[in-house]
């Protein structure tokens, strides 16, 4: 049997297809402005039996395809759970929100917590700084990582950021030490949501964020061993979806 | 519908920004309510009611004003419908549930003031609403700092309006300070209709009031059940109706339906299949035509068992005792009862945790939505303790945080949806 999973981004869409447990087909494309075409795209020379859709833009599968749905959190605890038995606590930082999501010991979602209406402190947060420093989204990272402490970044606005962060360039400083104090300011939020839900470890670190090398970076401070980074971060939702096609 | 422009014309209201209202009212109430499944038979009259608010309703308040009643307009339930009843008056509620005019209404209020407070303003600049311009006297009273604020403005946008303090602990000073506001009501009152209060007139009041009550609190018994016989939706849409119906005919509908609930009870019918995910829903107040939280829980599987809410048991339950034979007593009486509602305003308030665990209990819920305002301190503020406390006894909470605008759906839907399939 060939359980399809779909996670409908904001910013990107994932599909992975597992079979007897293995993952046998996992891809990525951007949401762009019509992302039923993309999936349709995205699965055109596949087959799967079962199919199980989330994320985002879940319910236009659910219009379109009359594909079954979960909800991101639960795609996502499942996705941890099933990948790294044991994990008690996600942290999944995409493009458009922020999801704390704590698990029991059977790798249960028992509470959540998501980001406001804004995309302050998201992956989309991240992209527009990457443009204003001039520095490509795939590199800001490790750019950052090379940048020396000192500057504090407090708007989490991508706006206000924005400004923050020309005049910041105006009054000289270098971009790599800004791009470093945006991925602190990220961080502390996401510590700040992690904090009050009181996450129990260890910790998996999703999303398309948990690529960026200075955010795993900031986090291991925090959390060090306790941070778990999964070799496809951004394939947790989809996979969890898969499993959980399996069980339609 | 009849055509009722005419009389909307005579009230001042706006026609297009009123027709525009109406438009949109009318489409949201189809998709919500019209398209629920296994509506109880009884929900008609409160769908004809609906249909009706703008029309029929507003022609009855002008037919009672030509027969010489006042029609008292307030805002919040302290203010008792007893007393207004009893000077001979009709109590209609004002409170807004929908954004409207929001560019007039940031000309004289702030931003970030919560969506009810905004929405009161924006009918009345916007002239949209019949039950404001009907009204005889618009009552304000001291509740939040919004409120209180926002009303040294409305005060002076209509022709007459009482404000009324009211106390913000539960110290034996604080019932007296409530007690000399609702005197200095009375007086208001007697001073419009030129008539003194007497003690059957109370007393006949009293019983109105809680004949209407005991009805809901019928209603929200049944509730109980599993599959509970009726929607949240529907059962708030009654108790949003409750403000603004006549009290008498709305208390007779209200028992027909019971007794048709009662039925679908004993047979085991249900508006969702049976252990559904129920959900108590806590915090601020859905005034009509404030469905979305509600709808989009619903439409995720759920079914609401009980509002802790004031507009829902924090402002229906308790009766006031009818059995004093002074005056005096009978206004203690009242003032008993209102002193008991927990609103957030007050300070300490551990009842209101209390009793929403109370509620979930007794309706077996599965866990607690807490409903907060976006600006509204004292419900949100409030939210931490419930959500802590409630969690400490193994009830799951989602604390959900939203103004009137349709933006939100999406993450709302999401976050609605996970909490249902946590507590599934």
């Amino acid at each position: 049997m060939r359980h399809a999973g779909i996670d409908i981004g904001s910013r990107s869409i994932e599909l992975v297809v597992i079979e007897d447990g293995e993952v046998v087909v996992s891809r990525q494309s951007e949401s762009g402005y019509n992302p039923v075409e993309r999936v349709q795209e995205l699965i055109a020379d596949i087959s799967f039996d079962k199919v199980m859709a989330t994320g985002y833009g879940r319910a236009s599968l659910e219009i379109a395809f009359d594909y079954p749905t979960i909800t991101e959190i639960k795609a996502y605890g499942t996705g941890a759970a099933t990948l790294h038995p044991g994990v008690r606590g996600i942290l999944d930082i995409g493009g458009q929100d922020t999801k704390v999501i704590s698990l029991n010991e059977n790798g249960k979602v028992f509470k959540f917590e998501m980001n406001d209406k804004c995309a302050a402190g998201t992956g989309k947060f991240l992209e527009l700084m990457a443009v204003s420093l001039g520095y490509q989204q795939s590199t800001l990272g490790l750019e950052a990582l090379k940048g020396q402490e000192g500057i504090e970044i407090n708007s989490m606005c991508a706006v206000f950021a924005e400004s923050e962060v020309t005049s910041l360039l105006a009054k000289g400083c270098l971009r790599a030490d800004i791009a470093l104090a945006v991925h602190q300011s990220v961080c502390r939020r996401a510590v700040g949501m992690i904090k009050r839900q009181d996450l129990k470890t260890p910790i998996l670190f999703a999303g398309g964020v948990a690529n960026n090398a200075c955010m795993i970076h900031l986090l291991k401070q925090t959390f060090g061993d306790d941070l778990i980074v999964p070799t496809s971060p951004q394939f947790v939702g989809a996979y969890g979806a898969a499993v959980l096609a399996g069980f339609l | 519908m009849a055509d009722y422009t005419k009389m909307w014309t005579d009230l001042g209201l706006n026609l297009d920004n009123h027709d525009a209202l109406l438009e949109n009212l009318g489409g949201a109430y189809q998709s919500i309510f019209m398209s629920q499944e296994h509506r109880p038979e009884g929900m008609g009259y409160f769908d004809f009611v609906m249909s009706e608010a703008h029309g029929l309703r507003i022609q009855e308040l002008r037919d009672e004003q030509e027969a010489g009643r006042k029609i008292i307009g307030s805002f919040c339930v302290f203010v008792p419908e007893e007393l207004v009843l009893a000077a001979g008056c009709t109590s209609v509620g004002l409170c807004a549930g929908a954004d409207f005019a929001q560019e007039e209404v940031e000309k004289v209020l702030p931003r970030n003031t919560c969506s009810l407070i905004k929405s009161f303003f924006g009918f009345k600049l916007g002239k949209v609403c019949p039950y404001m311009e009907v009204s005889d006297l618009i009552v304000g009273e001291n509740t939040c700092d919004g409120k209180k604020k926002s009303f040294e403005i409305f005060s002076q946008m209509v022709p007459n309006f009482f404000q009324m303090d009211l106390p913000q602990n539960k110290a034996p000073m604080a019932r007296k300070l409530l007690k000399h506001e609702y005197e200095a009501f009375i007086a208001k009152l007697e001073e419009m209709t030129g008539k003194r209060i007497g003690l059957e007139d109370l007393k006949q009041g009293i019983a109105a009031v809680n004949a209407k009550r005991n009805a809901l609190a019928r209603l929200s018994k049944l509730r109980m059940a599993n599959p509970s016989p009726i929607s949240g939706l529907d059962a708030l849409l009654i108790n949003q109706i409750a403000f603004l119906d006549n009290p008498v005919r709305f208390t007779e509908k209200v028992n027909v339906l019971c007794d048709e609930l009662e039925l679908l009870v004993k047979e085991k019918k249900g508006v969702k299949v049976e252990n559904a995910p129920r959900v108590v829903i806590s915090g601020c107040p859905m005034a009509i035509p404030n469905w979305k939280v509600p709808a989009v829980i619903e439409a995720a599987g759920a079914v609401i068992v009980g509002e802790e809410s004031c507009i829902g048991e924090r402002g229906q339950r308790n009766t006031t005792d009818a059995s004093a034979d002074t005056i005096d007593g009978l206004i203690d009486a009242v003032v008993d009862r209102y002193f008991k509602i927990d609103c957030a305003v007050f300070t300490p308030n551990q009842e209101r945790v209390e009793h929403i665990k109370e509620m979930a209990e007794n309706t077996n819920a599965d866990g607690v939505i807490h409903y907060g305002l976006q600006f509204c301190q004292p419900y949100i503020m409030e939210s931490f303790s419930v959500e802590k406390t409630l969690e400490k006894d193994g009830v799951s909470v989602l604390r959900l945080e939203t103004d009137y605008s349709q933006e939100d759906m999406g993450q709302l839907s999401t976050r609605v949806e996970a909490f249902v399939e946590i507590i599934k």
